[in-house]
């Protein structure tokens, strides 16, 4: 910054460092004018949907748009979603769902009750396979989770549980590979293109709107699931979470993150030992 | 002296269909020595799970390793992008992963990783698109040459699929097509002197004027 502070007056800069003030000034009008903070999201991410928003809807320049964040609600919120898509999909990394069956049950079975946070569950397809094993593992009775998300419009999706059915037969692919013991197909209703999400499986969920980067603890988790949210986050915002996380887990509760996430290099890495490398499952320590 | 608009100080490779065995001839002899960072980006199976970049680490002299997310870039690795992520280089040279939707119905897709590069490089990058059997890679190809970067196609006619050349070449976003052995004998000669004007003398075939200008790949 003191580097382009100290630029002589009339000495021209090139577009791409004028593109960078406009995007931090762009992040800057979205987090005081709404208090969404995308400013600690990894950049050239937000850089990448900044400037395809910019393209689809005609914008000459990035400053055009941070005018219309500030005056024009309905384009803010176009642009919110946007900003806050994250993909997912039923048993993605099936791998994974077999370790959690195999490493991680075990122990939530010898609990007398069991909380689950998602956390970040976007449209919720993670939500119902996590929901789907533990009604197979005879845990789900005795289960609550609590799937959040700081998109609305994604947190809906998930609440109504209804699907395009042309995945399904990929996912059922991922759910015998996660060790499912059924068919995929006894979980849900398909019609007319799309699948419900059966009822039985929404009974002990609980959606809620919770942002990571704002609000506080959710409090004596089991298990808490957050996977492919925190690449999204700087390291600084991502060790905020990570102590979230911790402070939200009961001793010996555990962490499963996404399959290119780690703690390894976080501040919050001494209250957590590694479980399962490849799965990223951790699992919460006394603190010392 | 190499002027600096002219100096390389990182390769970026995409490819897809047919390019898995380029990328093997490639890596085995780029010089151990080379003190370039390497991206790779290769279209890969969602069940990968890292064995390709385990297979092809076996036979690089250079280090070679799966891109991990906010890992800093350093010189002489080859980063491999992992399945079913996005690999992007940030302005403050490191990695980052990223699950975002498919793009050019791939991801790791090649536009994404060759566009951020173009921002994070400029001029210091030089990036080829090899063989494959669809257009991503094209679009990216162009923010790199846009953005004063170098960009080189294996020659189509080599290619075992010459689409994702030659959709490069039809965008007008190519400096060069080179063989593959050309794409050896340049980063043979980037080790001992990174003037990139000098490492592409007299190979390969040079092109026309860049296209005009877009915005990033949808």
């Amino acid at each position: 910054m003191a580097e382009l502070s100290s630029r002589p007056p009339g000495v021209s800069m090139d577009a791409s460092a004028v593109a960078q003030i406009e995007l931090d000034l762009l992040l800057e009008a979205i987090f005081r004018r709404h208090g969404h903070d995308f400013r600690s999201y990894a950049r050239a991410s937000v850089e990448r949907r900044v400037a395809a928003f910019v393209a689809s809807k005609g914008y000459a320049r990035i400053s055009d748009l941070t005018a219309d964040v500030l005056h024009d609600e309905a384009r803010f919120a176009e642009l919110t979603q946007t900003l806050s898509i994250t993909v997912t999909e039923m048993f993605r990394d099936p791998y994974v769902f077999a370790a959690l069956r195999e490493a991680v049950f075990p122990v939530l079975r010898s609990w007398p009750r069991c909380r689950v946070w998602h956390a970040g569950c976007a449209t919720g397809e993670e939500v119902y396979s996590l929901a789907i094993l533990l009604h197979e593992a005879g845990l789900y009775d005795r289960s609550t989770i609590y799937a959040t998300d700081f998109n609305d419009a994604a947190l809906g999706v998930a609440r109504r549980g209804i699907y395009d059915a042309g995945r399904m037969r990929d996912y059922a692919q991922s759910y015998r590979e996660a060790g499912g013991a059924k068919t995929l197909g006894d979980y849900y209703l398909a019609n007319y293109g799309s699948v419900a999400m059966s009822g039985a499986l929404k009974q002990n969920l609980t959606f809620a709107s919770h942002n990571l980067a704002l609000d506080g603890v959710f409090g004596e988790m089991h298990l808490i699931v957050c996977r492919n949210v925190l690449i999204y986050f700087d390291r600084e915002l991502q060790d905020r979470v990570f102590s979230l996380f911790a402070d939200s887990l009961v001793r010996g509760g555990y962490l499963c993150l996404g399959s290119k996430e780690d703690l390894q290099f976080s501040s919050a890495a001494s209250r957590f030992e590694l479980v399962d490398r490849e799965a990223r499952i951790y699992r919460r320590v006394a603190d010392r | 002296m190499i002027a600096p608009a002219d100096r390389c100080e990182a390769v970026a490779i995409g490819g897809s269909m047919g390019a898995l065995q380029v990328l093997i001839e490639l890596t085995e002899r780029a010089p151990a020595a080379l003190s370039l960072p390497i991206f790779v980006c290769l279209h890969l199976h969602a069940s990968d799970r890292g064995r390709t970049a385990a297979h092809l680490a076996l036979g690089s002299g250079m280090r070679l390793v799966e891109a991990s997310d906010k890992e800093a870039v350093v010189p002489g690795t080859i980063y491999f992008a992992p399945a079913e992520y996005h690999l992007l280089v940030e302005r403050s040279r490191t990695l980052a992963l990223s699950s975002d939707e498919k793009v050019n119905f791939s991801r790791p897709s090649i536009d994404v990783l060759f566009e951020s590069a173009a921002l994070a490089y400029g001029s210091g990058l030089v990036a080829l698109l090899l063989s494959g059997a669809n257009a991503d890679g094209a679009r990216g190809l162009a923010t790199v040459r846009r953005c004063g970067g170098t960009a080189l196609v294996q020659d189509p006619s080599s290619a075992p699929a010459p689409m994702m050349p030659q959709a490069a070449l039809d965008l007008r976003a190519v400096d060069r097509v080179l063989s593959v052995a050309a794409m050896s004998t340049l980063l043979e000669r980037l080790h001992h002197d990174r003037s990139v004007s000098a490492a592409l003398r007299g190979l390969g075939t040079a092109c026309g004027a860049p296209a005009p200008l877009g915005g990033p790949t949808p």
